[in-house]
């Protein structure tokens, strides 16, 4: 895995940046969160942000896809980028980005209707099925790829909210999935859930990588170095340091790096 | 002795019994407070209470009582006949009432001495003419035997007036005298005081449930007496309300259907205004609105609530009703002459529903509030716009609360009473045409208890079988809606 | 990129499209959301709209019912009509009834117009005024018996035609069919505006007067009205705080969960919201029928009225008693403080501001109630004496205001309108008062914990 990872890169070069931030400042009123973070996200890779709480690497993962907005005093400076594209720019209708970059948040958070009609609503508001069965087609995909097609398929007209915790989060991985998105931002997925379902969403998470541009932002340094090829570390606003996991946890370059990683900041 | 005066002999007792008290507690701890179980003041406020709570609650009751037991006294000395027949029973003790009144005031202002009135008799036929000069008006001559009733009733009332003086103060200084026995250095004049005010404070909750007792058994005994003179079939299933008017009883057609029917319609009027424009309005002000938008057009939409409806009523009657008229009424600017009035179903239908907009969109504010964030960021997550995000998951999540809060509107709009005597008009029908004149439960219970129907007539009573249906109904639809609504924010708790 | 992406999915969207170039979709979803938003604002601005429209015909019909058109006059208070014996002897100046002013009066008219082309008969002159004024000139001079002989300057109130011509709600074309006034009147009032013996002028009347006759809208006032509904509140204010406080207390403070505590919490949410007119039944049954007390008084509109107002200040006081935090409870009962002795001493003040906020908008729910009070006989009764006293104000029929307001509306001369709505505006005046007191309550002694 590790090795096919590395010659995919050789091979690729640059082209597989799937997403390129520079100079993003975030200011939330008066509050200064994010201070001049530049950072490159690879294709079919996953890249973990870590941090202390209040380090604003939430605030980052919900500048890729305009989350932000919805936030009457939230301000976002500088460039993003997906594909080359400028994500700020006016003319960007942050409902296309949304169904291009998913997203999964730290609580299970299933609408109160069916297994079914849960993961059949982004496709179905993006129109894209022609009829039921493509429809069906599409939920059984995502549900399959969210590795919960076999405990749900009996009762997909059950209503999402009656799932277990680890059940209710792959149902919203498979909620996102659906829309085929290219990039899935997962904020904090597994904080709550138990350690049993915590190692399943992990293990999805790996296989997501096959497809999609993952970043995941996390508490738990054993989680980031267990899923990830990349990790960034945030501290106070900042990027301190952005590398391959490995490197990170074996070799920080930055002191607060180390720090953070021995457990004396945290 | 007038009431007032016991109660302040009370009151002063009580002043007395807090003073002599503390100093008697004061005086069993050799002056010294710190050997005393309570603070002073324990020792003087039991003592007051001791006075005072059991001989006003004695005085209270006794205030109750008398007229009952006085009524009760002179409704024996009536001839059988009379006695039987509820309604000449209360006519004549209502003459004896307000002849004995009279005497006393004529005796009070010094028209006539006191001996003079226990010894008139009805051949002097002046007394109507003497007690209309102190300006009681008598409706006929006073007959000798109301007369001798009325002086028997002051007797009776005087006797009652001297006994309840005696018990009244013989409790408060037993009351006192206790308490002042019992004061003692170690007596535990805290504990005491406190259980008395615990007691004060569950009669004071209890108010609530005495007020529904009240509620309930005015309206039940009423109604049974009016369902003694009217057939009850009539009344449910009656298709028309044409009460006769008072006095030659009988022939009245007090049919409920009409009036239900107005009430349903009305309220439907309203409900079709006010739930649009106040759900969207919730949403907007929720979902969309900036800041300073929501801080000046909710207080806004919220002094509609506040308005009184008689304001609302003068509205409909003077304003929404002549407008209306115009434009859908004969010669009106349509040209459609659906409209002969401008008093209507219409016109109290819409003036009810802008009273209830506020009410529609402050329950649904909170109750579109109380769906969690992570819904709604779940949604635009996944690329959803607002608009959709509203229909498709904050709406459904949110239906159980919206459905509670239009059944409260709907009871509202059901129990309404200004809006729709000064704006639906008076006839009673079943018509399907909004622009027609309606009547409705509230109003007609108005209209039968202000006429000057007598108190004991189908006619008047029919007001008390209304009062119950009508309390039935929103009864309902608030126990409904009230457990819906309770249901629903424990799923978000 | 690898093979798994570039293939689509059956109806799925080539990856990689430019985000910079919305879709036919996505304009269609905008326009929606659009749509939709447009809709809730239209929603919001109906009902602002409904608020203005309401105020403004408040303002527009009730703001003439503050102004009142007099006619000043000199009369002359002529001795031999007023005083034949020229004694001053005022039992005998009080024999002259008040139809003994009128000829002066129509005198004092002729003379005021006697310069004046107009077609009026010096008969019918009088009718440009109330039918009030021999009583007011009889009433003067029987205060003052030395004004007999002299010419007295006095305000007349015009009648209330004349009144409504001044106002603009008269035009020439309704009196075609009047019996008391024609157009030839409205010409004469022209003249006497132009020379300054007609104005109109604020109308203190109106607020503290009282309620008139049918036929004299002219003279009516709300000032009666006005202090019925004063001692209603007394009483509400006597008995609905302290039972509604106490009530709270035990509900919130020390009440067991069992079943009698659920049957008065069921009780007091289900009568908040039973409708206004049940109440009045009660009072009507168990006030006036079962206690005999007297019809119309305020002292039955007040416990009538506090019945219904309870719920609403307990729910607002069992609030505000919430919101002070345990930890205050944990440290007076830390000291040695019995449970009562922490209540009244710590809590009960903490939530004083709360609880004066809820009752005051309590009482101003209250003030504003109409049903109720039909029922107990507070319409149809007119107010034309203030009361005696304290005991009387209690005890004595009066109004109330939205009563007196009520019975205006449905008398039927349209200048009784006028009055209804002005005595909107003075019952509106003081709800706004009562309403701002307890926002400022809020805002300055509200805290947060």
């Amino acid at each position: 895995m590790e090795d096919m990872y590395h010659m995919d890169r050789a091979m690729n070069g640059l082209q597989d940046i799937k997403i390129k931030a520079t100079d993003v400042n975030v200011y939330y009123g008066d509050m200064h969160a994010i201070k001049d973070v530049s950072v490159e996200i690879e294709d079919k890779t996953v890249t973990a942000f870590i941090g202390p709480s209040g380090c604003g690497k939430s605030t980052f993962l919900r500048c890729i896809n305009r989350m932000n907005d919805t936030i009457d005093i939230c301000r976002v400076i500088g460039d993003i980028r997906i594909d080359g594209e400028d994500i700020y720019d006016p003319k960007v209708d942050p409902v296309q980005l949304r169904a291009k970059v998913g997203m999964v948040f730290q609580k299970p958070n299933p609408f109160p209707k069916s297994i079914y009609d849960n993961v059949a609503y982004g496709p179905k508001i993006h129109g894209l099925a022609r009829n039921k069965a493509e429809l069906d087609e599409i939920v059984e995909s995502s549900l399959r790829k969210a590795a919960l097609w076999n405990e749900a398929k009996d009762r997909l007209d059950s209503p999402g909210t009656g799932l277990s915790g680890g059940q209710q989060q792959r149902l919203c991985i498979a909620r996102a999935i659906a829309t085929a998105p290219e990039i899935l931002l997962m904020d904090e997925p597994c904080s709550a859930l138990d350690p049993i379902a915590t190692a399943q969403v992990e293990e999805l998470i790996d296989e997501l990588r096959q497809s999609y541009s993952v970043v995941i932002v996390t508490h738990s340094m054993q989680q980031a170095a267990r899923v990830s090829q990349k990790t960034a570390f945030f501290h106070l606003g900042n990027l301190v340091e952005f590398d391959d996991t490995d490197k990170i946890f074996t070799n920080p370059q930055d002191p607060r790096t180390e720090s953070y990683i021995s457990g004396r900041i945290g | 002795m007038s009431s007032t005066f016991i109660f302040l002999i009370v009151l002063v007792l009580a002043v007395l019994g807090f003073f002599g008290t503390k100093q008697r507690a004061l005086a069993s701890g050799g002056g010294d407070r710190r050997t005393l179980h309570s603070l002073p003041n324990y020792y003087g406020i039991n003592a007051a209470l001791a006075a005072a709570v059991p001989a006003l609650v004695v005085l209270a009751a006794w205030l109750v009582v008398q007229p009952i037991v006085v009524d009760r006294v002179i409704g024996a000395e009536l001839p059988a006949a009379t006695a039987e027949d509820r309604g000449a029973r209360s006519l004549v003790l209502a003459d004896v009432r307000r002849v004995a009144d009279g005497l006393d005031l004529a005796v009070s202002q010094g028209v006539m001495s006191d001996g003079e009135a226990s010894n008139l008799s009805a051949d002097s036929n002046d007394i109507r003419e003497r007690l209309g000069a102190v300006g009681v008006a008598l409706g006929s001559d006073v007959d000798a035997r109301t007369l001798r009733l009325a002086q028997d009733y002051r007797d009776y009332a005087r006797l009652g007036a001297i006994l309840k003086t005696i018990v009244v103060i013989a409790v408060a200084v037993i009351g006192l005298s206790i308490a002042y026995r019992m004061t003692d250095k170690d007596f535990r004049a805290r504990n005491y005081v406190e259980r008395a005010v615990m007691l004060l404070l569950i009669a004071s909750a209890s108010v609530a449930v005495l007020t529904t007792v009240g509620i309930i058994l005015s309206l039940i005994f009423n109604t049974l007496a009016f369902f003694d003179s009217f057939p009850t079939a009539d009344f449910f299933f009656g298709t028309r309300w044409e009460p006769s008017f008072s006095g030659r009883g009988g022939a009245s057609d007090l049919g409920f259907l009409p009036l239900i029917w107005g009430t349903l319609f009305i309220s439907f009027i309203a409900l079709t205004v006010a739930v649009p424009i106040g759900l969207f309005a919730a949403i907007y002000l929720s979902e969309y609105a900036s800041n300073t938008v929501r801080s000046i057009a909710k207080p806004m939409l919220e002094v509609l609530a506040g308005i009184p409806t008689i304001v609302y009523g003068l509205f409909a009657l003077l304003t929404v009703g002549p407008l209306l008229l115009d434009v859908f009424g004969n010669d009106g600017i349509l040209g459609v002459n659906w409209m002969s009035g401008g008093t209507a179903a219409m016109t109290a239908g819409l003036v009810m529903g802008i009273m209830l907009i506020p009410f529609v969109s402050s329950l649904s504010d909170d109750i579109i509030n109380a769906v969690p964030q992570t819904m709604r960021d779940g949604s635009l997550g996944l690329g959803a716009t607002h608009s959709e995000t509203v229909k498709q998951v904050i709406l459904p999540a949110a239906l159980p609360g919206i459905v509670g809060a239009i059944l409260l509107a709907a009871s509202r709009a059901i129990g309404e009473t200004m809006i729709v005597v000064l704006g639906a008009g008076a006839a009673a029908s079943l018509s399907l045409n909004p622009f027609e004149a309606m009547t409705t439960v509230t109003a007609k219970i108005v209209a039968q208890l202000t006429g000057d129907g007598e108190f004991n007539s189908p006619e008047t009573l029919v007001a008390f079988a209304l009062g119950i249906t009508l309390f039935v109904i929103t009864l309902g639809l608030n126990v409904a809606a009230l457990y819906i609504v309770r249901k629903y924010r424990e799923q978000y708790e | 990129m690898t093979d798994a992406t570039t293939t689509p999915m059956a109806g799925r969207p080539a990856k990689g499209k430019s985000l910079l170039k919305a879709d036919e979709r996505t304009r269609k979803r905008n326009a929606a959301e659009s749509r939709f938003k447009a809709y809730g604002l239209a929603a919001v601005l109906v009902g602002v709209f409904f608020l203005l429209a309401l105020l403004w015909a408040i303002v527009q019909n009730g703001a003439p019912a503050f102004t009142q058109t007099f006619v000043n006059l000199n009369v002359e208070l002529d001795e031999a009509r007023l005083d034949k014996n020229g004694n001053r002897n005022i039992d005998d100046i009080k024999k002259v009834s008040t139809f003994g002013y009128n000829p002066l009066i129509k005198d004092a008219l002729i003379r005021a117009t006697a310069d004046m082309q107009t077609a009026v008969e010096e008969g019918e002159l009088d009718k440009i005024l109330s039918s009030s004024v021999g009583a007011i000139v009889r009433d003067r001079v029987i205060a003052n018996p030395d004004l007999i002989g002299q010419s007295v300057e006095f305000r007349f109130l015009a009648s209330s035609r004349v009144d409504g011509y001044l106002k603009g709600r008269v035009s020439r074309e309704d009196l075609v069919r009047d019996k008391n006034l024609d157009a030839a009147h409205l010409d004469l009032i022209d003249l006497m505006v132009d020379e300054g013996s007609v104005e109109r002028v604020f109308n203190w009347d109106f607020i503290t007067g009282l309620d008139a006759s049918e036929s004299r809208p002219e003279q009516a006032g709300i000032g009666v009205a006005m202090l019925g509904s004063l001692f209603m509140m007394l009483v509400v204010l006597v008995l609905a705080l302290p039972i509604g406080v106490a009530a709270s207390i035990y509900l919130e403070e020390f009440a067991k969960q069992n079943r009698f505590t659920d049957l008065i919490e069921v009780n007091i949410s289900n009568l908040a919201a039973v409708p206004s007119i049940v109440f009045g039944i009660l009072g009507l049954a168990v006030f006036i029928q079962f206690a005999h007390l007297p019809q119309s008084a305020p002292i039955v509109g007040g416990l009538t009225l506090t019945l219904m107002t309870l719920p609403t200040i307990v729910i607002s006081t069992r609030a505000s008693l919430k919101s002070v935090p345990p930890s205050i409870r944990d440290a007076a009962l830390g000291v040695g403080a019995s449970k009562m002795q922490t209540v009244f001493h710590h809590v009960l003040p903490l939530a004083m501001p709360g609880i004066l906020t809820g009752t005051i908008i309590g009482l101003a729910q209250a003030l504003g109630e109409t049903a109720p009070l039909l029922l107990i006989g507070m319409v149809g009764y007119i107010a034309t004496n203030y009361p005696d006293g304290v005991a009387s104000g209690f005890l004595d029929p009066n109004s109330a205001m939205p009563a007196q307001i009520y019975e205006w509306a449905k008398r039927a001369d349209p200048a009784y309108y006028e009055r209804a709505w002005g005595g909107i505006i003075i019952l509106l005046l003081f709800l706004m008062t009562m309403n701002f007191i307890a926002i400022i309550l809020r805002r300055r002694f509200e805290r947060r914990w």
